[in-house]
């Protein structure tokens, strides 16, 4: 703690009896928030939610240091913001990196016990067991029981209800049902189909005798078949004695080379349980960026192609922004806040909108722009069809899209010039271009070099324009069954790999592409960071 | 280029100078044409009664339209009337239908656009009274926008506006807070810290999106109004997501401001909550507006997290309810769409024309004073 950190602390100075009042409102407010933060801690991992339990209670922890101690006066004032990005930026950060090492996806959506659970409902009828015809009765509770007949034994008849089976002795064998048993009434067959669905679902019986529907005509005394073993880690199948293993790590079979799938129950055979489970894979989701060819090449294509549009989009944007903003800087051109306010437009419609009108406008057949190219006697481009026309659609559109905001930031730019510079450049006899490139461009960019590179960042994730303009398509081949188009950036892709239709969701893999893309737009904003110190430094009044 | 320098020459202008304003004046109307064009196309789009891109013109034309009634029973009822017209009162027309019981009629009128340019109806209508009109208007498609029960426009209007400007204010009023804090203390950890928000904010907030909408779900089950599927909880999402970036500019603005103005308070004995309040709050008001409104239209013009968090066509955002009418592969409506896109853009796009200056002023001022 510096001096200056002393001296900033309130504690110090003298300042008549509110302090009392103020510290009695910190503390109640500081022990309302504390309540509140303990039911949800509680709630949530009553929940089973361990996870966002500890990030509401790290939030809370820190929450009370900062406001307890005297010496993080000035992190009080932050603490909201903080709070609130650990709660919605840091805790979702953490989570996807987790999920980077998992297989959490389609077919390994639930945890292990989650799936146990789901798998122990699966029954058997073992050998010997009895079987029988039933027929279904319910009471004016709705509770459902079976009428059951064992043809075997001459038509005896039992009746099983939730928790209960006896034999019938009070209907000879081989009369007709009736209608009513111990309160419960034999249904019409109408409502017996709907009955019996239902009803499938249900254990009857007791615990030694338990009856459940197998079929349209069969019940029996059906046996729960898959039974989890916790000192094998495995899943023994009762009926075919078989054992299915739970299987966590990543490997290949090393006859077929055929990767093992992970988060299954396997058997010896190589069978696996229809449910797989969410397990941790290690870095398995990474290394198939390089191990798996339907990944990497399409992963390499679309990575160059995001560094490519983001380039280029900076520089499109930058660029004609800049040229409007110097012609804007004549004071002579009449209607200039006029002629400003219609170039601002593109910028001030929602980005979706104006995506989707350009998607219209550039339509092969149908679009106005076409339709203008047409008339002239030419081939209209297949702005949805061809890689590079795609790609340049897309530039063109966000060129429409970005160079508004450039426009307006070089125009403040230049107006915060001196003009005795350009005097002095004068008299030295300097020409416009020389003006242009060793006066106005190193001043410029020194006021709008972060805001370019912060262009970039944002284009880098830009996943607007390119779901919008047409989803990333045109499809790319070589990517298999994965879902990649050609102009596709990193982002969408994830983004498609995680939510995309058809193939199912592969939330494993696209958090991996995830932590990349986030590694290196951190890079970048770091490089920001140190080229341009001077962002913070030199506009500080220290 | 253009330069200071005329100023010392106001009074007579050489040949070459009125020649490069004439030259900079066309190329500023060719750019005015590139920026208007795509508005002018979707407001023709808007205003054309015919629903497809097919017929698309910049000027639409407004169909003409001919009934003729049935006089007799037994005598054909003609309407005439250009292929895209549009047919109201739907009710009606399927009491048409039925009453004429023929298929032929119903391919006629498809979706209560006429396609075939003759209706042929059949006996039942005697009376020759006119069950329905033809609608002759331009502004069919705004008709259609505001009165589509299953499609509440306006309802969707309502929420962005809600979600949007509630989470401007919320997003203002922490970040100003923090950014006091970043300007004014000097405390350990603090470029560190600042660093550190910068990064985690570059994180993209959109793949995130399996562990919020489990949080959120999560978050439902015990305080209903900030889950799933709530304006309150995709507001949480919005403002987490709006801190980082908002500090700085804040924080570049704040420090745009002179520390005398404060210290000198201080010294007087006034807390940090007066000096903040009373001095520097008044003094930052244009990077407060600047945040704001960007926070609105950002959020206003979010499209993915809405459209995964909300799932009852009531509580969507306009920018879902919008994408509706264009995302399906044969149902796309661009005149609806369009009449939709221009009453959704007007509220940005007024708040961006209106407070131009200011966006400009608060976006480069705290890097254009180094």
């Amino acid at each position: 703690m510096n001096r200056q950190a002393a001296a900033d602390n309130p504690i110090r100075r003298n300042r008549g009896g509110s302090d009392v009042l103020r510290l009695f409102v910190t503390y109640l407010a500081l022990a309302l928030v504390d309540a509140f933060a303990l039911y949800l801690i509680y709630v949530f991992a009553a929940d089973g939610v361990i996870e966002l339990a500890v990030a509401v209670g790290v939030v809370t922890v820190g929450v009370n240091i900062i406001n307890l101690r005297q010496g993080l006066y000035a992190l009080r004032w932050i603490a909201p913001a903080l709070s609130l990005m650990v709660l919605m930026v840091v805790y979702p950060i953490v989570y996807t990196v987790y999920v980077s090492f998992t297989n959490f996806g389609d077919g390994n959506l639930l945890t292990k016990q989650q799936v146990i659970r789901i798998l122990s409902q699966e029954t058997y009828l073992p050998e010997g067991g009895q079987v029988y015809a039933w027929a279904i009765y319910a009471n004016a509770a709705g509770d459902y029981a079976l009428w059951l007949t064992d043809r075997n034994a001459g038509d005896r008849y039992y009746f099983a209800t939730l928790g209960e089976f006896e034999a019938v002795e009070s209907v000879a064998a081989g009369a007709d049902l009736p209608a009513e048993y111990r309160g419960y009434q034999l249904l019409g067959r109408r409502e017996a189909l709907q009955a019996a669905r239902e009803a499938e679902e249900l254990g009857f019986g007791t615990a030694d005798q338990p009856i459940g529907i197998a079929g349209r005509r069969e019940a029996g005394e059906f046996a729960q078949r898959l039974v989890y073993q916790p000192e094998t880690d495995a899943i023994l199948d009762m009926e075919t004695g078989s054992l299915y293993r739970a299987v966590y790590e990543y490997g290949r079979d090393e006859t077929t080379g055929e990767p093992y799938q992970t988060g299954q129950f396997v058997n010896d055979q190589g069978d696996t349980l229809r449910t797989g489970f969410r397990a941790g894979i290690g870095t398995q989701n990474f290394i198939s960026f390089i191990d798996n060819d339907e990944i990497r090449g399409p992963l390499i294509r679309i990575f160059l192609w995001t560094i490519g549009f983001s380039l280029a989009s900076v520089f499109t944007t930058f660029a004609l922004g800049l040229f409007f903003a110097l012609i804007m800087q004549n004071q002579r051109i009449p209607l200039r806040k006029a002629f400003r306010t219609l170039l601002i437009i593109p910028w001030a419609i929602p980005g979706l909108i104006s995506v989707a009108v350009w998607r219209g406008m550039l339509n092969e057949n149908l679009g106005v722009v076409s339709n203008i190219i047409r008339a002239f006697g030419l081939e209209p481009p297949p702005f949805f069809i061809d890689p590079g026309w795609a790609k340049l659609g897309i530039l063109l559109v966000n060129l429409w899209l970005g160079y508004p905001y450039f426009m307006l930031v070089c125009s403040g730019a230049l107006a915060a010039i001196p003009t005795d510079m350009y005097e002095a450049a004068e008299v030295d006899g300097a020409g416009w271009w020389r003006k242009f490139r060793d006066l106005t461009l190193p001043l410029l960019l020194v006021a709008v070099g972060p805001l370019l590179i912060a262009s970039f960042t944002f284009n880098f994730n830009n996943f607007t324009i390119i779901e919008a303009y047409d989803e990333g398509g045109p499809p790319m081949k070589e990517a298999g069954n994965l879902p990649a188009g050609h102009t596709d950036i990193l982002i969408s892709y994830a983004f498609r790999l995680a939510f995309g239709s058809g193939r199912g969701s592969d939330f494993g893999l696209a958090s991996a592409i995830t932590i990349v893309i986030f590694a290196m737009v951190a890079c970048v904003t770091l490089l920001q960071y140190r080229l341009t110190k001077g962002w913070e430094e030199t506009s500080e009044n220290v | 280029m253009s330069s200071p320098a005329h100023k010392r020459k106001r009074s007579r202008y050489t040949v070459a100078q009125n020649a490069q304003l004439a030259l900079q004046i066309i190329i500023l109307i060719a750019a005015v044409v590139f920026a208007l064009f795509p508005i002018i196309w979707v407001a023709s789009a808007a205003l054309n009664p015919a629903q497809s891109m097919v017929t698309q013109s910049i000027i639409p034309p407004l169909p003409e339209v001919r009934v003729v009634y049935a006089k007799e029973p037994g005598t054909l009822l003609q309407i005439a009337a250009p292929n895209g017209t549009r047919v109201e009162r739907s009710a009606e027309l399927v009491l048409l239908v039925e009453v004429a019981g023929k298929e032929k009629e119903l391919r006629a009128i498809k979706n209560g656009y006429v396609e075939n340019i003759r209706i042929a109806v059949g006996e039942a209508y005697a009376e020759g009274a006119a069950l329905y009109d033809i609608s002759s208007s331009y502004f069919i498609n705004f008709d259609t926008l505001l009165n589509t029960p299953r499609k509440p426009f306006l309802r969707w209007m309502f929420n962005s506006c809600v979600i949007a400007s509630l989470s401007a204010v919320a997003i203002v009023l922490v970040t100003a807070f923090s950014a006091y804090s970043f300007s004014r203390f000097r405390f350990y950890g603090r470029r560190s810290l600042l660093v550190l928000i910068l990064l985690v904010q570059v994180f993209p907030n959109l793949l995130a999106l399996v562990a919020i909408y489990l949080m959120l779900q999560q978050i439902g089950n015990h305080i209903p109004f900030l889950g799933l599927n709530t304006a309150g909880g995709l507001m949480l999402v919005y403002i987490g997501g709006g801190m980082g970036i908002n500090i700085w500019l804040m924080k570049g603005f704040f420090d745009s401001v002179p520390r005398d103005i404060d210290e000198s308070a201080l010294v007087d004995g006034a807390s940090h909550w007066q000096v903040y309040w009373y001095l520097i709050f008044p003094l930052v008001r244009p990077v407060l507006v600047v945040v704001g409104i960007l926070s609105f239209v950002g959020t206003y013009n979010e499209f993915v997290l809405a459209r995964v968090m909300l799932r009852d066509k009531d509580t969507w955002t306009l920018m879902v309810g919008l994408w509706q009418y264009i995302s399906a592969n044969f149902a796309q409506d661009w005149g609806v769409f369009g009449a939709g896109a221009i009453i959704g853009a007007l509220p940005s796009l007024a708040i961006y024309l209106m407070l131009q200056e200011q966006i400009v002023g608060g976006l480069t001022q705290g890097a254009v004073k180094g």
